[in-house]
């Protein structure tokens, strides 16, 4: 049992957000005043940033057209640093191979960097049925871990959360403080929570980290953080366990780079992230720390079957977030809404991949086609057609009730037939225009209530587009 | 399913997916060749600077990232930085990465340790490889004279950078190491257990997107940058 989606509830998880004016609030501050800024102002500062887009598209694309040559060569210089790589087909098998690590260590805690494949497998839930303690280290992480949440965002997991909610949090866990001590500011927070970490680090007795890139070149694994956690997470305990999944192999050290002067710029329009660490095996002869065994997890989960399908350039995906900050549907619903771990076009891409599409088939409708997704992505994946080629098994999926279809069927026959479309279209324009008067919209409309409810609805002005079309306005 | 058991069904899948764009053997040769001659890709105009300039803008963008940057005339200016960085924060306990260079200075005034961090050191003192001018981005690498933990469990870290060691972006770095490598002459791998690529220091978005530095890492990055003796690279 990995994460239970929720993907059917779209709908009524998307008005509960919309009626939630705190979250509004944070979205628009974490998206529109933020990461879509900051992403604007870091492109601002390389001007090579859209060719370097190209290259990365590219390079990922002779990536996954080699990419058991590269698993190959990776695993085979992982073995020579002195790791161990452990295969996995699914959830079960990489949740099993991790508990069996950790049991042969004598684990009893367990630190965690943040982790999206983690999330995708369920991890600490199956850690903590076993016995043992797994801690999230990433600030965000750690929050919502607290407060049993999935991350609402792949980058900033806890942005849905106001300081008042951290506080709360903190004060129902951390019951050995004072409860009256002071809370207020951000800073106390993390100050507390710092403090709290620290003790798990230093207790730790394996340490789990995911994986940004894997270099086949050199069997180096490499993570990107600002926090640090990632880096006290793998270096302090006896044991590190690398998890990834298959598609983040790379040739060589120059490849991880290209991507590299990519994924912070795009994400949070960072030059560089504080942390960018490359680890290749164990402690070596010499060192004076490090951990002594070193554990590569490599999770397909069905990826290798997502390569052979129209969804394939899905693969490319290097998780900066970039789509979800753009989407103006997230922009509204926020993560929770999308019912399983990964939310925004990504996640409408790789959720019915994952949970099935009778399950997900709302989230690629979900989809306005506006576009932006795929304009921001950093190695150019076509978000939106890949949002539409899901929507022909999602419609099939989502038991399309009578009138829908008889909708759907009346405007086909009438596609289908020219002469009479053209004659038809310019009489319906023409009828609605009447009916708004001089007012030029509506303020209800039978079978249009759920766009009248908020908003009136426009009546069309002007000609038909293929009367514009042939006048010669294009 | 076994470990080995799950290797061959992956792999079986993608040979089978992938046979229908390359043939094996033209695959394998594609991906051998690339990690054989790792072409660089486009390097920006900014990865480009050289002299002065390099030096500059590798100091510009460290301090845009937050870091406090010194620039000390030669190493023997070390310890008295170290000193008055120590009195600042009113603490006496410093831990020293056990390198050759360091270990050579002058450190009699101190409560000085050579080796990896401990939990309750404020302060450390670690040796940079090299450091990428682009970014203002130092790298350390791991070793038995350069332990890592000095870069991540002390709440101040101090970093000993030579001016010459500055390349104006990361490729050079990595060529760098890869010269070392064949300077080896070991079977061993070509990477250090750990490289750290670190701009800046510590910090978090997470509460409320509130930038705050000293999450889990340093609090406080300062890098002591040691001016090169050549004097066409060394800015006034």
């Amino acid at each position: 049992m990995t994460h239970e989606p929720h993907c059917q509830e779209f709908h009524q998880a998307s008005q509960k957000a919309l009626k939630d004016d705190q979250l509004q609030e944070l979205l628009n501050r974490t998206l529109k005043s933020g990461f879509q800024k900051k992403r604007l102002m870091g492109m601002a500062r390389l001007p090579e940033y859209d060719r370097l887009r190209d290259q990365a598209r590219d390079l990922k694309n002779h990536i996954l057209d080699h990419l058991d040559a590269y698993l190959e060569r990776f695993e085979v210089e992982v073995k020579k640093a002195g790791g161990h790589v452990h295969w996995a087909e699914n959830a079960d098998q990489a949740r099993e191979v991790i508990l069996g690590i950790c049991q042969k260590a004598g684990a009893k805690t367990v630190t965690k960097g943040k982790s999206m494949i983690a999330e995708e497998i369920d991890l600490n839930d199956y850690l903590e049925d076993a016995g043992l303690s797994p801690i999230e280290t990433d600030l965000g992480e750690y929050i919502i871990q607290l407060r049993e949440e999935l991350p609402s965002h792949i980058i900033a997991p806890a942005f849905h959360l106001s300081k008042t909610q951290v506080a709360e949090t903190f004060k129902n866990h951390h019951t050995h403080l004072d409860p009256d001590r002071n809370m207020v500011e951000p800073t106390a927070l993390l100050n507390e929570a710092r403090k709290e970490l620290r003790e798990k680090f230093l207790s730790a007795d394996v340490g789990i980290t995911g994986a940004n890139f894997l270099i086949a070149e050199t069997g180096t694994a490499m993570i990107v953080t600002n926090e640090g956690n990632g880096d006290l997470t793998q270096n302090l305990p006896r044991v590190h366990i690398a998890l990834s999944s298959i598609e983040k192999v790379v040739p060589t050290l120059e490849d991880a780079t290209l991507f590299l002067r990519l994924l912070a710029r795009t994400a949070t329009g960072q030059e560089q992230s504080v942390y960018n660490t490359f680890f290749t095996g164990p402690k070596r002869g010499g060192d004076l720390d490090g951990p002594e065994e070193f554990h590569m997890v490599l999770l397909d989960n069905r990826r290798s079957e997502l390569l052979g399908t129209e969804f394939r350039d899905i693969l490319r995906c290097i998780r900066c977030g970039a789509c979800i900050n753009h989407c103006p549907v997230y922009g509204v619903t926020s993560g929770h809404a999308y019912g399983w771990v990964y939310p925004g076009p990504m996640g409408s891409v790789l959720t019915p991949h994952f949970v099935g599409i009778e399950e997900a088939h709302l989230l690629p409708s979900a989809c306005t086609s506006c576009g932006r997704c795929g304009e921001v992505c950093p190695v150019r994946i076509p978000l939106p057609d890949l949002l539409r080629k899901w929507r022909v098994p999602a419609f099939q999926a989502g038991k399309p009730g009578g009138l829908q279809r008889l909708g759907l069927k009346t405007w086909a026959w009438l596609a289908r037939r020219p002469a009479l479309y053209r004659a038809i279209v310019p009489l319906k324009v023409w009828g609605l225009k009447m009916l708004a008067g001089k007012r030029g919209r509506f303020k209800s409309m039978i079978g249009a209530g759920g766009w009248t409810k908020t908003r009136d609805l426009p009546a069309p002005q002007g000609g038909t587009f293929q009367a514009r079309y042939q006048k010669g306005e294009r | 399913m076994s470990s080995d058991a799950a290797r061959k069904a992956i792999f079986g899948r993608l040979k089978e997916t992938l046979d229908q764009v390359h043939n094996p053997t033209v695959r394998l040769s594609g991906a051998d060749q690339r990690m054989r001659e790792a072409p660089l890709n486009l390097i920006p105009e900014r990865g480009r600077a050289a002299g002065a300039a390099r030096t500059a803008l590798f100091v510009t963008e460290a301090e845009t990232a937050s870091a406090e940057v010194y620039r000390l005339k030669d190493l023997n200016a070390v310890p008295g930085a170290v000193k008055k960085l120590l009195e600042s924060l009113g603490t006496s306990k410093v831990k020293i990465a056990p390198h050759d260079k360091l270990k050579a200075l002058d450190w009699c005034a101190f409560v000085a340790e050579f080796g990896p961090a401990r939990a309750d050191d404020p302060v450390s003192v670690s040796w940079a490889y090299g450091a990428a001018a682009e970014t203002g981005t130092l790298v350390l690498t791991s070793g038995p004279e350069t332990p890592t933990t000095l870069n991540f469990l002390p709440d101040v870290h101090v970093v000993v950078l030579q001016e010459e060691d500055i390349a104006p972006n990361y490729e050079e770095v990595w060529s760098r190491l890869r010269i070392d490598a064949k300077g080896r002459k070991t079977d061993a791998t070509l990477m250090p257990r750990t490289v750290n690529w670190i701009t800046g220091p510590s910090r978090t978005a997470d509460i409320e997107q509130t930038l705050l530095l000293g999450a889990h890492g340093p609090r406080k990055l300062v890098i002591l940058l040691i001016d090169g003796q050549n004097p066409e690279i060394t800015t006034t």
